[in-house]
Order: C-alpha cells, then sequence, then structure tokens
C-alpha cells in the first residue's frame, strides 16, 4: 500500500517527510515499543497513540516507511525534528489506534504476523 | 581465527532518554557502511536498541561495544550495576521492574530480554547483584 494511499484512507494530516510514493508492506499498531521490536517486518506503516522521540528512534532502528499519530495527536517539537532528520514521513489522523488499523486493514494492508 | 574488522565503543548513561537510541544508530550506520546483509542489520538493530533501552533505564550507566569480524556481528554491553537478582526470572516474557513513567513512554513491556535472546545466534547474560550486568549478543554473517 502506498503511503499517500495509507494518508487518503485515514484522513490524515501530513506532519514531515514527503515519500508519498513509499511501498508500506505491513501494518503494525501498538503502544508498547517491545511490540514492534519483537517480530518486525520490511516496509511497516506503525500507528501509535505515543508521541515522544523514542516512537521515531525505533522506526529508525526497523527502516519503518512511516508512522501515523492516532487520536488527533501532535507529537512534541523534538519527535519532529528527529523524523525529518531521519527521512521518516509523520502523519497525525482524527481516529483512534482501533479506527485506524481497522481502515487500512479493511483496505488490505496486513498485519507484521501475517506477512 | 576470525580477523576483527571493526571495534567501537558507545558511553551509555543512566537516565538519557536525549540520547536514547543514539548508539544502536551507529552502530546501524556503521554495518550498512561495511556492506553487511539487511536482515543481520535489522537484527542487530533491535538487540542493540533493546541492550541500550535496559541500560538507561534499570542500570547505573555503562557502555556498549561493537565488534565485528569476517564471521560474525557482536554486540555487548557492561554496565556499573544494579545487576539483576533473579536472571531466569527476568528472561521471562512480561517481568519488568521498569517505573510508571518509563512506561509512559512504551517501555517497560518486560519483553527485551527475551527479544534479544531470540533475534540474536548466541546469547550470553552474567549479572550479580551489586556487581552489574554483562550481555554479550553473537550474529553470524
Ligand atoms: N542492565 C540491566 N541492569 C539491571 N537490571 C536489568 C538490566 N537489564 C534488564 N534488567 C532487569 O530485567 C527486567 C527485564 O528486562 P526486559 O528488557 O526484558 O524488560 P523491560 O526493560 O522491563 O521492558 P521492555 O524491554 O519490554 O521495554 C527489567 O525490568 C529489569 O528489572
Ligand atoms: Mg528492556
Amino acid at each position: 500500500m502506498k503511503i499517500r494511499q495509507i494518508q487518503e484512507i485515514l484522513d490524515a494530516t501530513c506532519l514531515c517527510g514527503d515519500n508519498f510514493d513509499g511501498d508500506c508492506f505491513a501494518g503494525c499498531g501498538c503502544d508498547l515499543m517491545s511490540d514492534v521490536l519483537a517480530f518486525p517486518k520490511e516496509h511497516m506503516c506503525l500507528l501509535t497513540g505515543l508521541t515522544n522521540p523514542q516512537v521515531i528512534r525505533t522506526s529508525e532502528m526497523l527502516d519503518v516507511m512511516c508512522v501515523v499519530f492516532v487520536r488527533g495527536k501532535r507529537p512534541p517539537e523534538e519527535t519532529l525534528e528527529l523524523a525529518q532528520e531521519l527521512g521518516i514521513t509523520v502523519f497525525s489522523t482524527k481516529y483512534t489506534l482501533y479506527e485506524a488499523c481497522g481502515k487500512l486493514y479493511a483496505h488490505g494492508l496486513p498485519s507484521k504476523n501475517e506477512v | 581465527m576470525s580477523e576483527l574488522l571493526y571495534k567501537e565503543i558507545y558511553p551509555v548513561d543512566k537516565d538519557d532518554f536525549v540520547r536514547a537510541g543514539e548508539a544502536s544508530a551507529k552502530i546501524k550506520r556503521t554495518l550498512k557502511q561495511l556492506g553487511v546483509d539487511a536482515d543481520k542489520i535489522r537484527r542487530t538493530s533491535v538487540v542493540s536498541y533493546e541492550c541500550e533501552i535496559n541500560l538507561i533505564i534499570h542500570s547505573l550507566g555503562g557502555q556498549m561495544c561493537l565488534e565485528v569480524t569476517d564471521e560474525e556481528i557482536i554486540v555487548s554491553s557492561s554496565d556499573k550495576g544494579p545487576g539483576i537478582k533473579d536472571i531466569s526470572l527476568a528472561m521471562k516474557e512480561g517481568w519488568s521492574t521498569a517505573s510508571d513513567s518509563v512506561r509512559e513512554m512504551g517501555f517497560g513491556a518486560g519483553m527485551g530480554l527475551p527479544n534479544m535472546k531470540r533475534h540474536c545466534d548466541e546469547f550470553i547474560l552474567n549479572s550479580a547483584p551489586g556487581a552489574g550486568t554483562e550481555i554479550v549478543m553473537k550474529i553470524k554473517i
């Protein structure tokens, strides 16, 4: 699924990055960083309610393609600065974690545990 | 005998959340420059990052070390304490002594050590209360 499509489906605002043609192979929705780190896959989209810079560091470790902050959350400036520096595309959506994951899954983005 | 191609040491301070993950990011960049296979880089990144975060949130400070030979990647850590009382309990998924503030950052699920063990080919942990904790993790190239 193209990052552009993820933005459309989630009616999301882009907070930084412009890799809209990047391709995500799998999604992961969680508020525990160790859950993402447990069984990481290539080209993931990470959806989370956490907004601290560690979310971006964790994403860097796993080459996460794009990060979506749910429930309309706006991350602190340090988080966006790090994402900018690392070239990670970041969105904010008004949907909850459950809704956002459900929408992407229904549109065909598989779970990281399925690919 | 395997040949040492690269070695670097990274100090890690207790409670240094601002720089948390920087040592692992450097390790990752080095492995990329050395042309290591992407899957091995990802596995190394996971183990070094979990290890680095543990040093920051659980230890009194210490250091990480990356060694690359023509046969394996070795990520190791040593810290100044407080050590782990019950290692088999610490290795259990879900067991954690992390504080609420650490949990709010998304850590403290008690998954780090089992994750580290799962992602490497050889995992050695030595620890004693009062002394410190030493971890050696090897990934075959
Ligand atoms: N370097 C260390 N020094 C002292 N205690 C440690 C160290 N590393 C781990 N521990 C102890 O082992 C427990 C389990 O560690 P583990 O990494 O598995 O989980 P966690 O760090 O608590 O949570 P998570 O890794 O999921 O964020 C910790 O809660 C802590 O009590
Ligand atoms: Mg841990």
